[in-house]
């Protein structure tokens, strides 16, 4: 940070100018390097997929296609990825429609008691995992509930809330209303603006509170170990074998999670750039 | 992800319309996840802190606990796990200053240099998300493993000891969730950052500011609702993290994620689970509660 500004101001002299350049170029240097640092693991469990490694990917002795061509030759690694798969989808519906109508509310109406529920929304982002994976649970065995997979989709639905309605209700108060009371003018009714107008506009907000939810609910650990009893998601799977040695194939899982979710990234980015494009 | 955008409004309710009228409509559309949200989470937290004062009778079986409202629960917890609270606090707060200092200039670096490159770098800050987190943390503990190259490479150098161990070292775990929380930090420090219109870095360099004094009167200001997001979306959960821990510490670097799960779990000893988890969440609370004040931001939520 401090090396774009260490640029002494106003003249424009010739060591002026080399040191603004420089100082941007080293910005982007700095940039490269956390780049990079962000990367590594990633490249690292990348390259380990094509590990010719057996039971335990600790240490590299091949390279091999095997782990690609069989992703489900490791017990247990494609249920808890099923697992996994199950309970995103289903918790991202559910989170995504209560959290959206909450935005809504929010984001559309006056009413009492908007603070309470705001900071309602608020205190699960602030709470951290391992106390909200233990109040479930505490909960649940109080109530002699056995955890399983209902239990870990209830959890999800809950901490993918509030990630919800924080994006959709952005994207809400993002909006121009002059486009509403255009179509108001226009003699839409309320129903049609929302269905015609709002919604559309809407839209982009709740896909991306949709992915995020899956991102999470995907990727969530700590609060899951505490609710699902014997079921195993594919973070929990990671886990387990984590003390006896991952196999290969998890690697293939990761790697091809990652690659899925930059491709549906950049394909809806593209998507949104040509719509702006057609409109303008 | 989300406080990227509950940074980048200012949360007035929408300026129009008919629907305004006091009605029936909002509350009908919050029923169902305000159920969701008591039911799940406020009634849980409620049953932790029953739990967390309750004891087991002598002789009962493993897993029974009674209400006895012990509120010395809370202090034996405590104070048997001073430690642990104690570096949870620290590694957090640490890992906190280091993801501050290594995000900021990425993100002004996409806010402000990176020009059409904006979005896909962007993509590029979350991209590691989409790889399990334990994964890319077991990565970690292999990358700076004693086979692993890093410490081949350090051994070979001639000022370390041929003893030198890089994993299960409070180094390993702090540079672990330094790690893992990064994102969290970069996207609300840019989403501040990119709203800076930089027409008021201009006028700070026409009323003679150089760029130091700029950087610090005008944009590190400006950003500094990204600063608290970042700052707290990161603490918060690695303040609560076990598996960093877990995975790349030893005994001597537990959390008190690692002592609350393990009392759940191994000791089935759920009343000081519950008052110890009560315990991080106040002081999270309070922390939290404190900091926003001081930083005067009040637009988080």
């Amino acid at each position: 940070m401090k090396t774009t500004t260490l640029a002494p101001a106003p003249m424009p002299t010739l060591s002026h100018r080399a040191s603004r350049w420089f100082a941007r170029n080293l910005i982007r240097i700095y940039a490269a390097l956390a780049f990079i640092y962000l990367f590594i693991p990633v490249a690292y469990t990348f390259a380990f997929s094509f590990n010719d490694a057996g039971k335990s990917n600790l240490i590299w002795k091949g390279f091999t296609l095997d782990n690609w061509k069989n992703p489900c030759g490791a017990p247990e690694v494609c249920s808890a990825l099923g697992n996994s798969l199950k309970i995103g989808l289903i918790s991202t519906i559910l989170a995504t429609i209560l959290g959206t109508m909450i935005a809504f509310a929010l984001g559309r109406y006056r009413f009492k008691g908007r603070s309470v529920i705001n900071l309602l929304i608020f205190l699960p982002m602030a709470t951290p995992e391992v106390v909200l994976g233990a109040s479930l649970l505490a909960m649940f065995l109080n109530f002699r509930i056995n955890p399983g997979m209902t239990t870990i989709i209830i959890a999800h639905v809950m901490f993918c809330i509030s990630f919800v309605v924080v994006t959709v209700k952005a994207r809400i108060a993002s909006l121009d209303p002059r486009l509403e009371q255009a179509a108001m003018d226009l003699y839409a009714n309320e129903r049609e603006t929302f269905r015609y107008i709002t919604l559309p506009l809407v839209m982009p907000g709740i896909a991306g509170a949709a992915l995020l939810s899956f991102s999470l609910s995907f990727d969530d650990f700590i609060i899951t170990n505490f609710n699902s009893g014997t079921v195993a998601t594919f973070p929990k799977f990671v886990y387990v074998s984590a003390a006896r040695g991952i196999p290969a194939q998890a690697n293939v899982i990761g790697s091809s999670m990652f690659f899925i979710a930059l491709i549906i990234v950049v394909v809806g980015q593209i998507i949104s750039r040509r719509k702006k494009l057609k409109v303008n | 992800m989300a406080f990227l955008h509950a940074t980048t409004h200012a949360s007035a309710p929408a300026i129009d319309n008919a629907a305004k009228k006091r009605s029936l409509t909002p509350y009908l559309l919050l029923l169902p996840g305000m159920v969701w949200l008591i039911g799940f989470f406020v009634l849980p937290i409620a049953t932790l802190a029953s739990t967390s004062t309750m004891t087991r009778p002598e002789g009962a079986a493993v897993g029974t606990y009674v209400q006895s409202l012990r509120f010395q629960n809370y202090l034996d917890a405590f104070s048997a796990n001073k430690d642990q609270f104690l570096r949870s606090f620290i590694y957090a707060g640490i890992a906190t200053l280091l993801a501050l200092a290594i995000a900021y200039p990425l993100a002004y670096m996409i806010a402000f240099k990176a020009g059409k490159m904006r979005s896909f770098l962007l993509v590029l800050v979350v991209a590691p998300f989409f790889t399990s987190f334990l994964l890319r943390t077991i990565a970690w503990t292999q990358i700076l493993g004693d086979e692993g190259p890093v410490v081949s490479f350090l051994k070979a150098l001639p000022f370390f000891s041929n003893d030198i161990r890089l994993t299960s070292t409070p180094f390993a775990v702090v540079s672990g969730l330094t790690y893992n929380f990064l994102p969290f930090m970069t996207l609300p420090l840019y989403a501040s950052l990119e709203r800076i219109d930089p027409r008021t870095l201009e006028a700070a360099g026409d009323l003679y500011a150089n760029g130091l004094t700029t950087f610090r009167r005008v944009t590190v200001p400006l950003s500094m609702p990204g600063v608290v997001a970042g700052t707290l979306l990161t603490f918060i959960p690695a303040a609560g993290d076990y598996v960093n821990a877990y995975l790349l510490g030893n005994p001597n670097t537990r959390m008190i994620g690692n002592v609350i799960d393990s009392r759940f779990f191994a000791i089935v000893d759920y009343p000081t689970a519950a008052a110890l988890s009560f315990t991080l969440m106040a002081a999270i609370l309070i922390l939290v509660t404190l900091y926003i004040r001081k930083s005067g931001t009040d637009e988080l939520v």
